[in-house]
């Protein structure tokens, strides 16, 4: 088990040492970052200082290690734009991008759950119709249409909702958070139903699905016909057996809900992360690019690494191919 | 108090003082597409962040609603010889932190403008001193004259002395600081506001500073500036009623926000001049199919260009009525004697005949550039133009891209690489001398900054000269007359195709009234808001 999460542990550094590669020889084509911190008719000379100054005149490799270096002893450079240490900047951003994708989560699940139970149980009613057809939307409209549409009904027309900004935060400690206040949770709605919708309507349709299938199986049967109750066979029985692939699912998702939060931040005005890396990607801000990105990889990793060791805590059949690999 | 409890109280207080706020009377509330990057006011040489920071800290001139220069932390200036500029500082003005303004402070930005990491270092030249006599007097001494020495000074910002070095801001903030800077964060100046709060790429508060040395137009306690990028949502934000001042409006959004019940476009001309250049440089074309020589050499060619593009068709189709066709690659307000030119006549079928004399009956293919996130619909005008060049035969491949990499192929450090590309260009000083030296002049002396922009390359020697002697003329209506005569020159040889000054357009609740300024700048020191 040690040898197996060690392996892990090394395969997830080599993703991210490829990540940045990958990312420090796409930032070229992102342009010149030197043309976004001085003005058009800045002398080529004062030009020339800034560019040195950054360090942008050595070859691509030599800035690369001179990057991983400085990020192995967690130093992530200074934002071009903002002349601040990337890690502030990202760690004050922090909160509002995870409050975002954990509302959004727990939004998905909730409803994602229960109008998949109702639309398996009640398979022919006006509801269930209704439900696959808002499913439909949630798949096929994009992230940012949704938002715009949103803002335009609760904000503009209606007046009800703001359409922008995260409102009132309250700090408690390095984290600030708008669940206590009122303007902040009216500001977290839209964004959260945006960023949640494609998740819900996925946990729907997988709860629905995974539902009828075990409501087939023998075991559902031989419980009616011991005669348990309809809810008891429904919730203590079907349900639960549907939960697992399902949490699989929206675990390995809020790597993404975080990852895709960058549309619905960028929409809402949202001053996470993901703002913060569209912005950086307009500026040519490459120290913010790369930070951003490494940490959107170590997410991804975490995660997968952690359902990976789930799997086999959950699962035994699982640990006898781990001990003798394929 | 438990943690649960004091979580709770803070809920509650919180609830309540979002119910109890007064209705903002007085609070201005604004978005900007941009953001207000850094409060270093020597760091970024960018009109939106001069125009945030003049809420905050004041040049010794400023420049009023019609642009013209006026005494603002100087009192008044003389030049006693031509190399010797004597400024009188404002007396009994102080900093927000309540230090009185002296010479000092003046010689300390002064020195600080032009140390390394500023933007702003051609603010003051570089071998000129800067001498304090007294208090409130300051000369500075320049080894050549210099009759426009103080055209961007108002955006050459005071900073307090005593409070640079006591918060180690002494150097301006370089784009390669390794530790966080404090100017960056915080600012001292002696402006009607002051920052009350600060959070780079998210909000920005002002509050009005009770002891501004000006009466002050506005009648408001606070600014809450927000930067919205999405343009959706910062037209929404304004119909909402949750910001009482956007910029830019899209053009395509202007109509609806102009029929909606609480807002409308504040619309004006710009100063800024879009124009079209050519490689005139090279003996190729790094992107045509004519091998051998560079059709843009020949004034026929540029000339066929000239007169092929429809730019009344521009402003009618492509900016919706909202653009100033220009003769001159200066904005009208920028030069006195602009009325004297008019644009020669769109004529495609004269354009045609100069191509077949310039040898290109069935024209030629050539690759444009062109920015397609900078300017107000800058790849929807290069797209017209595509069009308009097929009608006399000329094959136009268009490479529209972002900004970050369009400047990156097109600049000098990217080596001028484009052969027909669109730019464009406010003069920093507003004055013609810019437009000539920057722009117009020719760049074949790898020694001297003349004509860094000018990406084409276009070279006229006798134009240098008359750029020359426009520097040291203080006589301003011979002034007027030596720019004049270097337009024509420019005209004269089709070095560029000017199209047009584009239009502003700031969205502004019905609540608010502004001043718009043509420069951009969205100063909310003149703007009043009723309840």
């Amino acid at each position: 088990m040690l040898a197996f999460t060690l392996r892990r542990a090394i395969q997830a550094i080599g993703v991210m040492i490829a990540v940045g590669v990958i990312a420090f020889s796409m930032f070229r084509f992102a342009g010149d970052p030197v043309n976004q911190i001085v003005s058009l008719d800045t002398p080529a000379a004062e030009r020339e200082a800034v560019r040195k100054s950054l360090g942008l005149d050595d070859p691509v490799p030599v800035q690369f290690a001179r990057y991983f270096a400085n990020a192995a002893q967690f130093k992530f450079g200074v934002s071009y734009q903002f002349r601040q240490p990337v890690a502030n900047l990202l760690m004050e951003r922090m909160p509002a991008t995870l409050e975002l994708a954990a509302c959004a989560t727990v939004l998905a699940m909730v409803f994602g759950i229960l109008m998949g139970v109702y639309s398996a149980l009640r398979r022919d009613t006006i509801l269930t119709k209704f439900f696959q057809a808002v499913s439909l939307i949630g798949i096929s409209l994009p992230t940012f249409l949704i938002g715009i549409l949103l803002i335009y009904l609760f904000s503009v027309t209606l007046g009800w909702l703001p359409s922008f900004g995260r409102g009132d935060v309250v700090r408690i400690g390095w984290w600030t958070t708008g669940l206590l206040t009122l303007s902040g949770l009216k500001a977290l709605i839209m964004p959260s139903i945006t960023l949640g919708l494609f998740q819900m309507t996925l946990i729907m349709r997988l709860v629905r699905a995974e539902m009828l299938e075990v409501l087939r199986t023998d075991y559902i049967r031989f419980a009616r016909a011991r005669g348990l109750t309809t809810r008891a066979i429904h919730f203590g029985h079907a349900l639960k057996n549907t939960l697992v692939p399902v949490i699989t699912v929206a675990g390995l998702q809020f790597g993404s809900v975080i990852a895709f939060a960058i549309i619905t931040e960028t929409v809402f005005q949202w001053p996470g992360m993901g703002l913060l890396f569209v912005q950086a990607v307009q500026n040519v801000d490459i120290p913010i690019m790369a930070a951003y990105l490494l940490m959107v990889s170590l997410i991804f990793v975490t995660i997968n690494l952690v359902v990976d060791i789930l799997y086999t805590v959950v699962d035994p059949r699982l640990r006898s191919t781990i001990r003798r690999p394929a | 108090m438990s943690v649960r409890q004091t979580l709770l109280a803070a809920a509650t207080a919180s609830i309540l003082a979002v119910a109890m706020a007064p209705a903002s009377a007085q609070s201005l509330r604004y978005a900007n597409q941009g953001d207000l990057k850094s409060l270093d006011p020597h760091t970024l040489n960018e009109s939106t962040t001069h125009a945030h920071l003049a809420h905050v800290f004041e040049g010794l001139t400023a420049r009023d609603k019609d642009l013209k220069i006026i005494p603002a932390l100087a009192e008044s200036w003389e030049t006693p010889e031509p190399t010797r500029w004597r400024f009188h500082l404002r007396k009994g003005v102080k900093f927000h932190n309540g230090d009185p303004f002296t010479a000092d402070d003046v010689v300390f930005s002064a020195d600080r403008v032009r140390k390394k990491g500023s933007n702003l270092q051609t603010r003051i030249p570089a071998d000129a001193k800067v001498v304090k006599i007294d208090d409130h007097t300051v000369d500075f001494i320049l080894t050549s004259p210099n009759p426009i020495l103080n055209s961007q000074w108002d955006t050459w910002y005071i900073m307090n002395k005593k409070w640079a070095e006591t918060n180690n801001a002494v150097e301006p903030t370089p784009a390669a600081a390794t530790t966080p800077s404090f100017a960056s964060l915080n600012a001292n100046g002696t402006g009607p506001f002051t920052v009350e709060s600060h959070q780079p790429g998210v909000k920005t508060v002002y509050k009005a500073n009770p002891n501004w040395w000006r009466k002050p137009e506005h009648n408001l306690k606070e600014i809450i500036f927000t930067p919205i990028g999405s343009d959706a949502t910062r037209v929404a934000a304004l119909l909402s009623g949750e910001v009482d001042v956007i910029e830019p409006v899209p053009i395509q959004d202007i109509t609806r926000v102009d029929s909606s019940p609480n807002a409308q476009v504040l619309k004006g001309p710009e100063l800024r001049t879009i124009f079209l250049g050519m490689d005139q440089v090279r003996d190729e074309l790094l992107y045509s199919n004519i091998k051998g020589k560079n059709p843009f050499k020949d004034i026929k060619v540029r000339e066929a260009f000239f007169k092929a593009v429809d730019v009344e068709l521009i402003k009618t189709r492509v900016m919706r009525g909202l653009s100033t066709p220009s003769a001159l690659m200066i904005a009208p307000q920028l030069f006195k004697l602009s009325g004297d030119f008019t644009r020669p006549k769109l004529d495609p079928d004269g354009a045609k005949k100069l191509l077949t004399e310039a040898g290109y009956p069935d024209g030629f293919e050539v690759t444009m550039d062109c920015p397609n996130d900078r300017y107000v619909n800058d790849a929807a005008i290069c797209q017209a133009v595509v069009g308009m060049l097929a009608r006399i035969g000329v094959k136009v491949t268009l490479l529209a891209q972002p900004k970050a990499q369009y400047f990156a192929k097109v600049l000098k450090p990217g080596g001028y690489q484009t052969s027909f590309y669109l730019l464009g260009w406010t003069p920093g000083t507003l004055d013609s001398h810019n437009v000539l030296y920057d722009i117009m002049g020719c760049r074949d002396d790898p020694k001297s900054s003349r004509g860094e922009a000018n990406l084409g390359g276009y070279c006229n020697k006798k134009l240098d000269e008359l750029a020359d002697k426009v520097l040291q003329e203080s006589d301003m209506a011979k002034r007027d007359l030596l720019i004049k005569q270097a337009y024509e020159i420019g005209a004269k040889d089709f070095g560029y195709i000017p199209l047009h000054q584009q239009a502003l357009a700031w969205g502004v609740s019905k609540k608010v009234k502004l001043s718009q300024r043509a420069d951009n700048q969205v100063l909310l020191y003149w703007a009043t808001k009723q309840d």
